[in-house]
């Protein structure tokens, strides 16, 4: 390698470091009006903002966003969180001022627009669920969670059934779910899958009695299959008088193919930044409507849109749980996701699920013969392997990991599900095409001859990011959690 | 129809059937069952780029935005000024299109800049500690109650009865959840028991008035052994004394005002900090720095064992998400504002608002029903209803304040920021003195 100047250690530098007393970067009118007296005790004294230029704001938060790795830049199959292409036009719509400047308690009569965006995208989720009601309030897929079994424990209250308190949550569930009962006030009861990744009906059976408010099931499950039972599943429960919630992350596989509420879910909570195209923003802001069965409907929080004759306003359900945020959800992810429905309608919408499966079972039978296969059946829209063979070899999943980020891709989402042992969770989603799978699949079979023949590339891997591989345990033994003006430095 | 968003043309797709070994598509769908397959959904036909540009804008333009008349709205969602630098920069798909950084290497954007949010969070309140945000303020503070909870052991949530109503109401969901009571405290007399984990109060309040004696608040909530939450606006602090110097143990905050628009309720962002003994309690995605093999400064997710995804039903709380790019939002707003213009902004707002307080309280038939001090809300006691005066105010191409009547006699919540200006406000004092009959 050439030895050009040095690099600069970009993460040395905050925003802090660069400050130099005096400098702007934003102007703002004089005041107008006679100023008033301030009340000199109750005002602070010191205020350690930075002090930068407009450029100086431009250019260093520019340099950061090009040590990220996203959609707009390529491949990133990571799984169970659908990382399907954002589609540019819904961005612009999204930003129009009739959108973004709206008060959220201004009079409904000048807001009938959003209104009515709410009301038909309520409408047509409950039909994309086959459920019969819908609540838009849940900020993201975890809130949605709390959401819907919040409603499950205050339908149950209502019935005089206050000694249903546990909820059952299968081994291969999202780490949310057991959190989720855990918030509502439940006792979380782990429920095994079988052989086949599908919920162990045995172990279901017997975990199942008078004490159990209800089951948690994913589907397609986080091992990318669809759990032929589902139907069983739910009846088992109402025969107990439980309730079946449905975790719709994995929605995608089954846009246009099948139906939570056809299959007897009574609750589902929905992700739009997954499966409705809205990007995720680097963490949020999410989006986790809920769709409920007419019985639950009452229960929804507050507010729901509803429409009499043509005028839409907010309402708030009969028998709510009450409010889950400030005003009426992610207002502006909401439009993103009634964009997406709108441009893709009923077929538009099965040609997602289609391609999405198709993708994950094409992935699945290109690298068979290199990684284990845990679960050995087709998959729906991501498919779980084990880097167990390569293990053997001395080479880690997160070692894999960390080498595909050389290869130019993200990684796959690893360590999980726990039930499959060293887990590569790979979900390509159906945006992409089958030559960025197959560039995909040539890196993982490349990782997997470098793991025979030169493990410790892969071992040290990444080569070629921003920064190595950080030291996380120092992290989290001697955590640095902000920037201190004393030392300067962070430390 | 070919999907935009779909790049497999059918050639491609007959290939990676073959390579799969099936004949056709519905065979991989073939786990569900017969009886739930459905065909065909009631939904709108697709609409093509153009016709898609043609509904939305439409339906946008069947609003009417603040920007089109002048707004004196507030009860907890701010019209501010929004540099532009900040649009620029969330705009970028980097930042956009990335998701919750479980890869550092490739993800220092995101956690830099979270870092950044988390440090100046901290300067803001005069905490130690911060997460990387919520969802929004109203969470926040439940989650702060629950946290309090925790911490202490207790089942008694104390909330003081000017939050935020809307906060109120989040806060009762939550404990609904935990099984936790929620006492809601009028300011007088205030007393607490040693059951209660914490006493949560709003600065300034929801009616816009500053706390008349914080410190006592301070003093009943430590005397019970009960945490003191302290919810504030996050403009307000460029001007007046930060929590963490009265006492706070924990500061949550709407943080919609730093660099988000009103987008009607939504998306909004949650701040939170806390004392340093309280970190390992906190509830959220926590950002550190650290450094690589080569010495190289980089920053990670830290402290996950709190976390759901390690934790399970044992996490502190199931929030994933940290409202990223909202977050981003305020990181850049407080870079551009940053010392001098957050304290110009705020005095603006606290000069317009004391100007039109003025010259409302001057109007026959208006008073304000509170003497205390406030920021950049206010309560005028109005010869009307305040429904009429809104609608009064609308027809004249005004937006009014918040009806608050159900709290003060004929009251209306107004609110003023640096974005009204003096003619607005001149516009206003007319448009009430003649709603109120004396114009």
């Amino acid at each position: 390698m050439k030895s050009g100047p040095r690099q600069p250690d970009i993460g040395a530098r905050l925003t802090f470091d660069l400050s130099k007393p005096g400098r702007r970067a934003c102007s703002l009118p004089a005041c107008d009006v006679p100023a008033a007296e301030l009340p000199e005790r109750l005002l602070r004294r010191e205020l350690s903002l930075p002090e930068l230029s407009q450029v100086d704001v431009v250019r260093y938060f520019l340099a950061l966003s090009r040590l990220n790795y996203s959609v707009d830049s390529g491949f990133y199959p990571l799984g169970s969180c659908t990382m399907k292409y954002n589609p540019k036009v819904h961005e612009e719509l999204a930003r129009l001022a009739g959108f973004t400047g709206l008060h959220p308690l201004q009079p409904s009569e000048t807001a009938q627009g959003a209104l009515a965006l709410m009301y038909d995208l309520q409408r047509w989720l409950a039909e994309i669920t086959g459920l019969d009601a819908v609540g838009l309030a849940p900020a993201a897929g975890a809130q949605g969670e709390l959401t819907g079994i919040l409603m499950v424990k205050a339908y149950l209250a209502d019935r005089g059934e206050d000694g249903r308190t546990r909820v059952l949550v299968p081994d291969s569930a999202h780490g949310t779910n057991p959190a989720t009962a855990a918030m509502a006030g439940f006792e979380v009861i782990s429920v095994a899958s079988d052989r086949q990744g599908n919920t162990d009906m045995q172990a279901l059976a017997s975990a199942l009695d008078d004490g159990v408010a209800a089951l948690m099931l994913t589907l397609p499950n986080t091992l990318g299959l669809f759990d032929p039972n589902a139907g069983r599943i739910a009846d088992m429960l109402h025969d107990k008088g439980a309730l079946l919630y449905g975790d719709g992350a994995n929605l995608n596989a089954l846009l246009g193919r099948a139906r939570f509420g056809d299959m007897g879910f009574d609750v589902v909570h929905m992700n739009m930044h997954k499966t409705f195209s809205t990007p995720h923003g680097g963490g949020g802001p999410g989006s986790g409507p809920v769709a409920v069965k007419s019985h639950l409907a009452p229960y929804l929080p507050t507010p729901v849109v509803e429409k009499d004759d043509d005028r839409f306003a907010l309402a708030t359900p009969e028998r709510s749980i009450g409010r889950v945020g400030l005003f009426y959800g992610q207002f502006g992810v909401l439009v993103r996701a009634y964009a997406y429905l709108r441009s893709l309608g009923d077929e538009g919408l099965r040609q997602v699920s289609e391609n999405a499966v198709l993708n994950a079972n094409y992935i699945l039978a290109r690298l068979r013969q290199a990684y284990h296969l845990p679960y050995d059946r087709r998959c729906m829209h991501e498919v779980v392997f084990s880097g167990s063979r390569q293990r053997a070899k001395g080479v880690r999943t997160w070692d894999i990991a960390k080498r595909l980020i050389d290869y130019g891709f993200h990684p796959p989402t690893v360590y999980f599900p726990l039930i499959a042992d060293e887990a590569l969770m790979i979900e390509p989603t159906e945006t992409e095409s089958k030559e960025a799978l197959d560039a995909f699949c040539e890196a993982l079979l490349a990782i997997d001859r470098e793991a025979e023949e030169e493990p410790q590339v892969v071992k040290e891997s990444p080569h070629t990011a921003p920064v190595g591989r950080l030291d996380e345990a120092t992290a989290a033994r001697r955590p640095v959690l902000r920037w201190r003006r004393e030392a300067g430095d962070g430390s | 129809m070919t999907l935009p968003y779909i790049a497999n043309t059918a050639a491609d797709r007959q290939a990676m059937l073959n390579a799969i070994g099936v004949a056709s598509v519905e065979e991989l769908f073939a786990d569900i069952p017969a009886e739930f397959r459905v065909d065909g959904l009631n939904l709108p036909s697709a609409l093509s780029e153009p016709e898609l540009v043609r509904d939305l804008s439409s339906l946008a333009a069947s609003n009417r935005p603040v920007d089109s008349m002048p707004c004196f709205l507030g009860g907890g969602a701010y019209r501010h000024f929004i540099p532009s630098v900040v649009g620029e920069v969330i705009g970028r798909s980097e930042y956009a299109t990335a998701y919750t950084p479980y890869q550092a290497e490739i993800s220092q954007g995101t956690l830099q800049t979270a870092f950044e949010f988390q440090s100046m969070v901290c300067e803001l309140t005069a905490m130690d500690v911060a997460n990387a945000g919520m969802y929004d303020g109203a969470s926040a503070l439940a989650e702060a109650c629950l946290m309090a909870a925790g911490v202490t052991g207790r089942r008694r949530i104390a909330v003081l009865s000017t939050v935020h109503p809307h906060h109120q109401a989040v806060v009762r969901t939550y404990a609904f959840g935990r099984d936790l009571a929620v006492d809601v405290l009028p300011p007088d007399g205030l007393a607490l028991s040693g059951e209660h984990a914490c006493l949560a109060v709003q600065q300034p309040d929801f009616f816009g008035y500053l706390q008349p004696d914080i410190e006592a608040l301070e003093k009943t909530a430590h005397e019970a052994g009960a945490l003191f939450i302290v919810s504030v606006d996050p403009i307000s602090l460029g001007l007046f004394q930060p929590p963490g110097e009265y006492g706070a143990d924990v500061v949550i905050g709407e943080g919609q005002s730093l660099g988000s628009p009103l987008s009607f309720g939504g998306p909004y962002l949650g701040l939170f900090a806390c004392r340093q003994q309280y970190l390992r309690h906190m509830p959220g995605r926590i950002v550190g720095r650290t450094v690589d093999a080569q010495g190289r400064t980089g920053y990670v997710l830290t402290l996950q064992t709190r976390e759901q995804h390690i934790r399970r039903e044992r996490a502190t709380s199931n929030i994933c998400t940290s409202q990223q790019l909202v977050a981003l939002a305020a990181t850049v707003y407080l870079a551009a504002m940053g010392r001098q213009g957050l304290r110009q902004v705020a005095e603006l707002c606290y000069h317009k608002a004391h100007y039109a307080a003025q010259r409302i309280a001057h109007l026959s038939g208006y008073s304000l029903p509170f003497d205390g001090l406030f920021f950049k809300e206010f309560v005028v006691r109005c010869p009307q209803p305040p429904s009429e005066v809104n609608r009064a105010l609308l027809e004249r191409g005004i937006i009014g304040g918040l009806d608050v009547s159900q709290h003060v006699e004929n009251g209306l919540l107004l609110c003023v920021t640096e974005m009204n200006t003096r003619q607005e406000i001149d516009r206003l004092v007319e448009a009430l003195a003649e709603i109120g009959g004396s114009g």
